[in-house]
């Protein structure tokens, strides 16, 4: 075997662009960037059909019902509302901050306190229950516009608590202070009935 | 101008490309890391709604889609104009939500199952009778988590 005089060849590196274009241009084709992003929701779950079905225990004055009809119009508790003005008239009957006896009570937290600075005792959380129910013909982007302004009447109420108590926002807290902000005192309870003619299982 | 004629005999030097690969491969990377791969050929155009209260989806990949609007141009012949349920790569009906959920289920990790998520990604000209009767079949298969996909709107 002949020895090589140098020691190893040089590497032609023009091609490199080459096949890396043609990845590039692969993974432009198959991917997509789109990030999903939207509003969350827990569906509520099927009653069982063996049990007896829970009583109503809500009050009426707890109760917000928001209504959209099949013509897109919106009313709450029976009064027509711009959809511009849902968010302050939630925000208003969640939080009731004038004691309203029509409005939402509130309701003293006894278990589950968690021992941390800025909790001052007693501490009240709401009790409003937001009912919301839409017709067949509701168009979905206003019903999702609807969801999107309760969505922000809770969000602006948390954050509002979250800064009075642990002076900083409702996103920036720890697990702790969330839970007890979210879950405790401003607990988003959304509830929906389906239209009344939605199709019933066929067995 | 003698500053400029002066080197007209010189050859201009020539210019590499060998970094051109290192740069193209960068951009591969950063198109590799931002990218999702495209799971499905959608059959229906979703022109999804605005919202501001958006969040971001947490797990992708325990992210099942559903896809509610109207038949692409090239559907049209078959399925009309009328708002469709799409899922996976095909255009179906209410009825078949329940087994498309449980198959999605069935590949995914047991501990994983509880945090399957929906996202109803839903035209917004589409009438909510059609997203109540996929609603209702999602809480019959137990599917309680969902999403309806949204802009973020500015």
């Amino acid at each position: 075997m002949a020895k090589r005089k140098k020691g190893m060849p040089e590497l032609n590196g023009a091609g490199m662009s080459d096949i890396s274009f043609l990845l590039l241009c692969f993974f432009l084709m198959t991917s997509s960037m789109d990030e999903s992003m939207g509003i969350n929701r827990i569906l509520p779950q099927i009653p069982d059909e063996n049990l007896p079905p829970p009583e109503n225990k809500v009050k009426p004055h707890n109760v917000l019902s928001v209504l959209v009809d099949g013509q897109d119009r919106l009313s709450v508790n029976s009064r027509i509302v711009d959809i511009k003005d849902l968010k302050a008239v939630a925000k208003e009957f969640i939080a009731n901050p004038a004691n309203d006896p029509t409005k939402s009570s509130k309701k003293e937290v006894t278990e589950d306190i968690p021992n941390i600075p800025g909790i001052v005792k007693p501490v009240m959380a709401t009790e409003a229950v937001i009912s919301l129910q839409n017709a067949r013909s509701t168009s979905f982007d206003v019903y999702l516009r609807v969801q999107n302004e309760l969505t922000a009447a809770y969000s602006e109420l948390r954050d509002e608590a979250s800064k009075e108590r642990f002076g900083r926002k409702f996103s920036e807290l720890n697990e702790v202070q969330r839970d007890f902000i979210g879950k405790k005192i401003y607990a988003q309870r959304i509830s929906e009935s389906p239209p009344k003619d939605t199709r019933k299982r066929r067995n | 101008m003698a500053k400029f004629t002066g080197n007209k005999g010189k050859k201009i030097a020539g210019f590499s490309t060998a970094s051109m690969g290192d740069i193209v491969f960068i951009l591969l990377f950063f198109f590799m890391v931002t990218t999702t791969m495209r799971e499905s050929d959608v059959k229906v155009t979703t022109n999804v709604p605005k919202a501001t209260e958006v969040t971001k989806l947490e797990r992708k990949d325990l992210t099942v889609y559903i896809n509610i609007g109207t038949p692409i141009p090239s559907e049209q012949a078959r399925y009309g104009t009328d708002t469709r349920i799409c899922l996976g790569d095909a255009i179906k009906t209410v009825d078949d939500i329940g087994k498309f959920i449980a198959a999605y289920r069935e590949g995914l990790d047991e501990k994983d199952q509880p945090y399957m998520t929906t996202a109803l990604k839903v035209d917004k000209d589409t009438k909510m009778g059609v997203v109540s009767d996929v609603k209702e079949e999602l809480r019959r298969s137990s599917a309680l988590r969902i999403m309806y996909n949204a802009l973020k709107a500015e």
